[in-house]
């Protein structure tokens, strides 16, 4: 059981976090929330130069930095509380593991370098309307069409779907999980943006009409390659949970400090104080969460990876939400203004909350897991 | 650079096993063997030689503890036999009593063969512990005592008190303290059990009328009580704060145990869902509390402590709390039943290993969690200030005498 940050790891910290503040302030966020591709491409492109994010997860030899969820865990948590948009989780995160877990070797040897260096992003399309999350219960059926497939059916919450240079579908090819590509700009391919609660993270729907599709899977079932790609992403969300939920702690705290009312500063009533230290123990525990998790799937610990990831998610999420909807409350009327910061960070929360399934949801199946 | 002198663990463990073969744990008596144990110094390895320990840093004291564990049947718990004497007075008699009084206590204080008791909390200073208001009169070379005491743990076996008492009123509420040895078998002190909520009194209250302590029993000099407290208090906080335990120990395992043991049918399957999601994130919480503290010393060990130390204590309560809780609501309408009922008595060793039992028991004995040690709003305030560095409550007895300090009734 190791818990320990390296001197590496806290120097990692701290470059990130200055790259950021430098890159990605609040007027930053707000300029590029708004725009529809939803990221700066000169931003993409330096992380890809100067720190070697898009690449974290891919190999040395495909030019990438060949770190660890560790580190993904680190820029995660710095990428929270930043708030910086960017494409990481659906290029850096999700499509780069699911060729590196699932795709064969000469796919991963054309498309992984082009990620790492930020000359492209992908998107990873698998999550289906109705909640569906778990990779086991994907219904899309891929059918056969001569040599190759074609695709037809609906995804949803496929994150910067609608900019992606690279599609990857998870489909059903029989019975089997397998995994697809698709050209962006294929016939058959509608790619939505859809307006979303939270601004920072695009989503898209992508509704596929028999789109042409190339099976890239490196066997004929997928499925446990899936689910590790699946934890790994739950566990980049909770620390990206954690980051933002430390940063909403410091801006309540510098506020009860420096806010008067009642000729005192509001920080010295209990009532403020006492919400603030609630807020503490949250942040403290979702550090553990997202930490223990991350390094468990350093190690590749596979037994302990569901349980941990699961209870990342389930917990940062609420810690971020119960953290951030306390801002609003500490900031009072200001709070509440499109001008402050805090709602952008509220709707980060409720929304990271319910993507890739919810605390209720991870709390089932971690109940299944502990045989509760 | 260290104020301890350095040791090889293979030396230490030697010492150990050079202890049990002159006494070996299985063959004597507790205080003989406990004696020796002081007399090798390793019942306090950090205490100076002669008292019990070598001058070696406290971190070496668990290997004495690994060591003695090994092809053994009897093990001793210094926390069983006496913890306050061992855990909070004896670093107390250690930094500010007299050479007379340390050689004549810490080694019938480590043998067990005097237990010791904690004399601080009284009816109207709980929380508010400085503002006490036990009276000490210097008397010749005696001070005459009077008041009364609460929640003191063994005070009915104890042979020695940890009393803090004031001898001025005059002065700010914490300059005005002074801290004794008492002799609880000295005249005048009356010990009564305190029942509490199970039934049970694991406390006492203690009256004291008249009772004459010589000079020579303070620790540390007259007004300077309340810094002697707080070394006594230190070593408090780190008793009962969050230890890191088993995955899945503790009070959870006893939650889930329940929830398996649960007869077929006694819920719904709406219920069940409920409760199982319920179960499910106390599950995690206590998972966080014990993954938290495993953070804690890491930081400690990387030199680097940080808040999440401070957390464990708060933390650990209201999870407790909401466990039991949890369990009352398993168990239905079996929780309607409270046995054997509430006698009221001694708590007895050796109870309650039935599961059932022991929830019910808990359910009601774990509402002092957030109080014990700290409130768990004291415990806020805490984090509130001292890690978030958020600003103090205006205080109205700041400066101020003891005596002029409002009080209610």
């Amino acid at each position: 059981m190791d818990f320990a940050f390296t001197p590496e790891h806290e120097e990692l910290r701290q470059t990130i976090r200055r790259f950021l503040q430098d890159r990605s302030p609040e007027a930053v966020v707000r300029r590029t929330m708004v725009t529809e591709q939803g990221y700066e491409r000169d931003t993409w492109q330096a992380m890809a130069e100067q720190l070697g994010l898009p690449g974290l997860l891919v190999p040395d030899h495909l030019g990438g930095t060949g770190l660890g969820a560790v580190e993904l865990a680190i820029a995660f948590e710095e990428m929270g509380r930043a708030l910086l948009c960017a494409p990481m989780l659906s290029t850096a995160v999700l499509a780069v593991s699911a060729l590196r877990e699932a795709a064969r070797t000469e796919v991963q040897e054309e498309l992984l370098p082009a990620l790492a260096t930020g000359q492209k992003t992908a998107a990873l399309a698998w999550a289906e309307p109705g909640n569906v999350w778990e990779p086991q219960q994907i219904r899309m059926k891929a059918a056969r069409a001569g040599k190759g497939w074609t695709l037809s059916g609906e995804k949803v919450a496929v994150i910067d779907g609608h900019t992606a240079d690279e599609l990857l579908v998870v489909a059903r090819a029989g019975k089997a999980l397998s995994l697809f590509r698709v050209a962006g700009e294929a016939d058959g391919v509608q790619r939505a943006l859809l307006p979303t609660l939270d601004l920072t993270r695009k989503l898209a729907r992508v509704t596929f009409t028999k789109a042409r599709a190339e099976q890239i899977a490196a066997s004929e079932d997928v499925s446990e390659a899936l689910a590790r790609v699946f934890y790994l992403a739950l566990i980049a969300l909770a620390a990206e949970q954690t980051g933002g939920a430390q940063y909403c702690l410091e801006m309540s705290t510098q506020h009860a400090k420096t806010r008067w009312q009642f000729g005192r500063p509001i920080g010295s009533f209990q009532a403020i104080k006492h919400r603030c230290a609630d807020m503490l123990v949250a942040v403290e525990f979702a550090k553990s969460a997202a930490y223990h998790a991350a390094f468990r799937a350093a190690e590749q610990d596979a037994a302990e990876l569901p349980v941990a990831a699961r209870m990342a998610k389930a917990y940062c999420s609420e810690a971020f939400f119960q953290v951030a909807n306390d801002t609003i409350q500490v900031h009072g009327g200001m709070g509440f203004t499109w001008e402050h910061p805090a709602h952008l960070y509220f709707k980060r929360a409720k929304s990271s909350a319910l993507l890739f399934g919810d605390p209720i949801h991870h709390r089932e199946r971690l109940a299944a897991l502990i045989g509760v | 650079m260290s104020q301890y002198r350095s040791m090889s663990e293979e030396e230490l463990r030697e010492r150990v096993r050079r202890l049990k073969a002159e006494v070996h744990p299985d063959q004597t008596d507790m205080f003989t063997f406990r004696g020796a144990q002081y007399d090798h110094g390793l019942a306090w390895v950090h205490f100076p030689e002669g008292y019990g320990g070598l001058g070696i840093n406290p971190k070496m004291q668990a290997i004495v503890n690994d060591e003695l564990r090994k092809d053994v049947r009897t093990v001793y718990d210094d926390l069983m036999i006496n913890p306050i004497g061992i855990g909070m007075g004896a670093p107390t008699l250690m930094t500010y009593g007299s050479e007379e009084l340390k050689r004549a206590l810490l080694r019938k204080c480590f043998t067990g063969e005097e237990i010791w008791c904690q004399l601080f909390s009284e009816p109207g200073a709980g929380s508010d512990v400085a503002g006490l208001a036990t009276r000490a009169v210097r008397d010749g070379d005696d001070w005459v005592v009077n008041g009364q005491k609460v929640w003191t743990t063994l005070a009915h076996v104890a042979k020695w008190g940890l009393l803090v008492a004031r001898t001025n009123p005059d002065v700010p509420k914490h300059e005005g303290l002074s801290y004794f040895l008492l002799d609880m078998h000295s005249p005048g002190v009356e010990v009564r059990p305190l029942y509490q909520i199970t039934g049970e009194a694991e406390f006492n209250e203690v009256f004291l009328n008249d009772v004459r302590i010589p000079h020579r029993y303070m620790l540390g000099q007259e007004g300077q009580g309340w810094q002697v407290a707080i070394t006594t208090l230190m070593n408090e906080r780190t008793a009962l704060g969050g230890g890191a335990g088993q995955r899945g120990g503790g009070p959870i395992a006893v939650l889930l145990q329940l929830w398996s043991a649960r007869a077929a049918g006694s819920h719904s399957p709406g219920e069940e869902a409920v409760l199982r999601d319920r179960i499910a994130r106390l599950y995690i919480e206590s998972e966080l509390l014990r993954l938290t503290s495993l953070r804690a010393r890491a930081m400690m060990r990387a030199g680097n402590p940080g808040p999440e130390g401070s957390v464990g204590k708060l933390a650990q309560a209201e999870l407790y709390k909401k466990i039991w809780e949890c369990a009352m609501d398993v168990l239905g309408d079996n929780a309607l039943v409270y046995e054997p009922g509430y006698e009221l008595r001694r708590p007895a060793a050796e109870e309650r290993r039935d599961k059932v039992l022991l929830a019910k028991y808990q359910f009601l004995r774990s509402r002092a969690n957030s109080i014990e040690g700290g409130t768990s709003e004291i415990m806020r305030n805490i984090l509130g200030e001292r890690v978030l560095g958020l600003p103090g409550e205006p205080r109205s007895d700041k400066g101020i005498p003891w005596k002029d300090i409002p009080r209610g009734g």
